[in-house]
């Protein structure tokens, strides 16, 4: 094990992905010499070449929709978009074929695609470089979606996503890129087994008083409110780190709002139609008599992303979190 | 009233008055297609851009130009049969080819077993001539199935119905033929071309100039075959484009060629021409195939609407199939006995496309959840789940009442 970010996990995950399969190559905008714009390809075109790590033309639909193509030759395609609201032009490409492709042929045609997107915000950028767009994906009968929080589960998650024979739209939380976390060193997929599956939500801090629900780049705003909570003995919070977010691993959150009787949801993406629609919908149908309070969501405005001088306004914090938490144990 | 304005060569608003003037230059480039055999019948010397291609048929025998009119008569009656089912309630819509039969039957001859073609959703004469039975293509038009055929099994994707987008999954396989040394090693069943159909509208789409950009600057072995068949649903060639079509690939460093498409033999050469090229390594090509949709775009479909009466007749004379069989007829090299045996077959093969189309069964209900995912999906096994329950207790009650 070694301490390393999760840019560079996912960069080693990638590159025992391209050692264990010579199937598996990479395509996207500024992803060769560059090593992309995160750096999270850096060094791999000079180790496998250019036909295994393509700088492609700068056309996102182009992008997607000849990954199908390599797909159906029987590659194994990693797309890069380079930014969360780029990924709008291959939208037709990802759910009109991608998504539906195995459906249509009977099963015959598998799309093992991995789109990988950095997405949220945090990083004071300028518009169309911070959004979260996991609820269209989400949304799309074919497609899987999932989202790392951690160096050891972006390095093993995106090896899963790229062996799993279905397309994923893997989000990468593009503030977390440089946070830091053990990796295993000297193993892969194809010699060693990953602790969790991807589709499993982990219980990252246990708690007896309220479930956080969070992904991505929120599960350390989350565990966070949760360790200040903990210092000022008013809550003894649980935080569910859901992964995959689709499909979403119920019973793991049924689980957990069974044991707290209260849920709160935190994500990035604008509350109407998010992911925590979904979550307070499943949790009322199968814990009904179980809540002690309704579930509550904190997320972004319903609102496009506000420019970066405000962005930690619109971006749930720790205090916001917390006043959700208190205003659930208020019931 | 701008409407009115539009298409009014005096009109009074020369900003909206320039219909007229594109369509001319759209149609421009008929002087220079490609073209061996004569509406009439006639085998033409080679002339022109024809001279480039016609060395690619030399081989060609009256027995190869016999079966490319047997294809031909065959795909029309498949498809007049369908046109019928349609009209008769077993189908839900049908794109019909009629009129564009050479283009299809002419490409498609051209290509190897191992050449691998995208389709639209009218390519039904591409189909047969890749091996695909006809009663295949009836299941996503009868609402039985959203295709459902294996693409691998005559490498004949899926037909595809967002315009456009089958560009660039034929070009990303044609990248893929490269990264597999099928490309330009000189082994004849080796080396792999791809072809993409799409129409003139598709020529709009986004996703096609980004199939040319990517098919060029990767070199790929992919020919892009338009049937420009005139008329994408209600709107003419001069909605879509201000120069002939297939200038426009020159633009993206791919060559271009307009063919007759009404013109079996020469649409052959083209193919021919442009397919060995991809195979042999040389990269991407692109084919205008200069054709009539004779009939609706779809059964949904009126063109009665927007299209002249006269358009047509000056077409019908152009008959990809009555000139091959005036050129078969007038050298001797088939005689009635023939023609009679192919309209058989092609009876034969109406009715039993009929019969698979009226006995294809419904699919069961429960199947809209199978191969959605190759792995399981805990959210779509759910669902299945309770939706078999609550049908399982229907089928409790149905027992109930006839006990």
């Amino acid at each position: 094990m070694s301490s390393t970010s999760l840019g560079k996990a996912i960069n080693a995950g990638l590159r025992a992905a391209m050692d264990d399969d010579p199937k598996v190559v990479l395509m996207g905008e500024d992803i060769g010499a560059l090593g992309g714009v995160f750096r999270v390809t850096d060094g791999l075109q000079k180790d496998f070449g250019e036909d295994r790590v393509i700088d492609t033309p700068l056309a996102e639909s182009g992008i997607v929709g000849t990954a199908i193509g390599l797909a159906m030759r029987g590659y194994r395609p990693v797309v890069e978009i380079q930014f969360d609201g780029f990924v709008f032009p291959a939208f037709d490409q990802i759910v009109t074929q991608l998504a539906k492709m195995g459906n249509r042929s009977n099963g015959h045609t598998r799309l093992p695609v991995v789109v990988r997107i950095p997405f949220g915000g945090g990083i004071g950028a300028v518009e169309h470089h911070s959004e979260s767009p996991e609820a269209y994906f989400v949304h799309t009968g074919g497609l899987r979606v999932a989202s790392p929080a951690t160096p050891e589960d972006a390095f093993w998650m995106i090896q899963q996503a790229i062996a799993c024979p279905d397309p994923v739209v893997f989000l990468e939380p593009k503030r977390r890129y440089w946070d830091k976390g053990e990796v295993p060193d000297g193993v892969s997929l194809a010699s060693g087994e990953a602790p969790l599956p991807m589709q499993s939500a982990r219980v990252a801090r246990e708690g007896r008083d309220v479930t956080l629900l969070c992904y991505g780049p929120m599960v350390r705003t989350c565990l966070a409110a949760a360790e200040a909570a903990a210092e000022d003995g008013t809550a003894d919070i649980e935080v569910v780190d859901l992964r995959s977010l689709s499909p979403l691993d119920v019973p793991t959150v049924v689980a957990s709002v069974q044991r707290t009787g209260r849920a709160v949801v935190v994500h990035e993406a604008p509350l109407t139609l998010g992911l925590g629609a979904e979550l307070a919908a499943r949790i009322q149908e199968a814990c009904f008599y179980h809540l002690e309070a309704p579930v509550l969501r904190v997320g972004g405005f319903s609102t496009p992303y506000p420019a970066a001088k405000i962005e930690d306004e619109y971006l749930p914090d720790l205090d916001r979190v917390l006043d959700a938490v208190d205003r659930s144990l208020a019931h | 009233m701008p409407d009115t304005v539009v298409g009014t060569a005096a009109g009074p608003d020369r900003a909206l008055s320039v219909h007229r003037t594109h369509e001319d230059r759209s149609r421009a480039g008929a002087d220079e297609m490609v073209q061996l055999i004569s509406p009439e019948g006639e085998r033409l010397e080679p002339r022109g851009a024809a001279e480039e291609y016609a060395g690619h048929v030399e081989d060609v025998t009256d027995d190869d130009i016999r079966g490319m009119y047997r294809d031909m008569v065959i795909v029309r009656r498949f498809d007049s049969e369908a046109t019928a089912l349609q009209r008769q309630g077993e189908l839900g819509l049908w794109a019909s080819l009629l009129g564009q039969e050479a283009a299809q039957v002419g490409s498609g001859r051209a290509l190897r077993p191992q050449d691998y073609v995208y389709p639209t959703y009218r390519e039904h004469g591409v189909a047969w001539c890749k091996g695909v039975p006809p009663k295949t293509l009836l299941g996503l038009y009868r609402g039985a199935s959203l295709g459902g055929w294996d693409p691998a099994e005559h490498n004949f994707a899926l037909y595809t119905i967002v315009i456009g987008s089958q560009t660039l999954h034929a070009t990303g396989y044609a990248m893929g033929l490269q990264r597999d040394h099928a490309v330009g090693t000189g082994e004849p069943d080796r080396d792999t071309a791809v072809v993409a159909y799409l129409g003139d509208g598709a020529t709009s789409q986004g996703d096609v100039s980004e199939a040319l950009v990517f098919s060029a600057v990767y070199n790929a072995p992919v020919v892009f075959f338009c049937q420009n068949n005139q008329w994408a649903i209600s709107e003419p060639n001069a909605r879509q484009t201000r120069v002939p079509l297939y200038r426009r690939s020159s633009g993206f460093g791919i060559p271009g060629v307009r063919v007759d498409g009404n013109d079996v033999l020469a649409t052959l050469a083209v193919t021919r021409a442009m397919t060995e090229r991809a195979r042999s390594g040389d990269g991407p090509g692109f084919i205008e195939a200069w054709t009539y949709r004779m009939g609706a775009h779809t059964t949904s479909d009126d063109p009665t609407r927007y299209r002249i009466a006269a358009e047509v007749e000056e077409w019908k004379l152009k008959d990809p199939i009555a000139r091959v069989k005036a050129y078969l007829a007038r050298t001797g090299a088939a005689d009635e006995a023939f023609f009679a045996d192919v309209e058989t077959e092609a009876q034969d093969i109406a009715t039993e496309l009929r019969t698979a189309c009226r006995t294809m069964p419904d699919p069961e209900p429960e199947s809209m959840f199978d191969h959605v995912y190759a792995e399981p999906h805990a959210v779509v096994d759910a669902e299945r789940e309770e939706y078999l329950a609550y049908r399982a207790g229907f089928a409790d009650e149905t027992e109930g009442a006839g006990a």
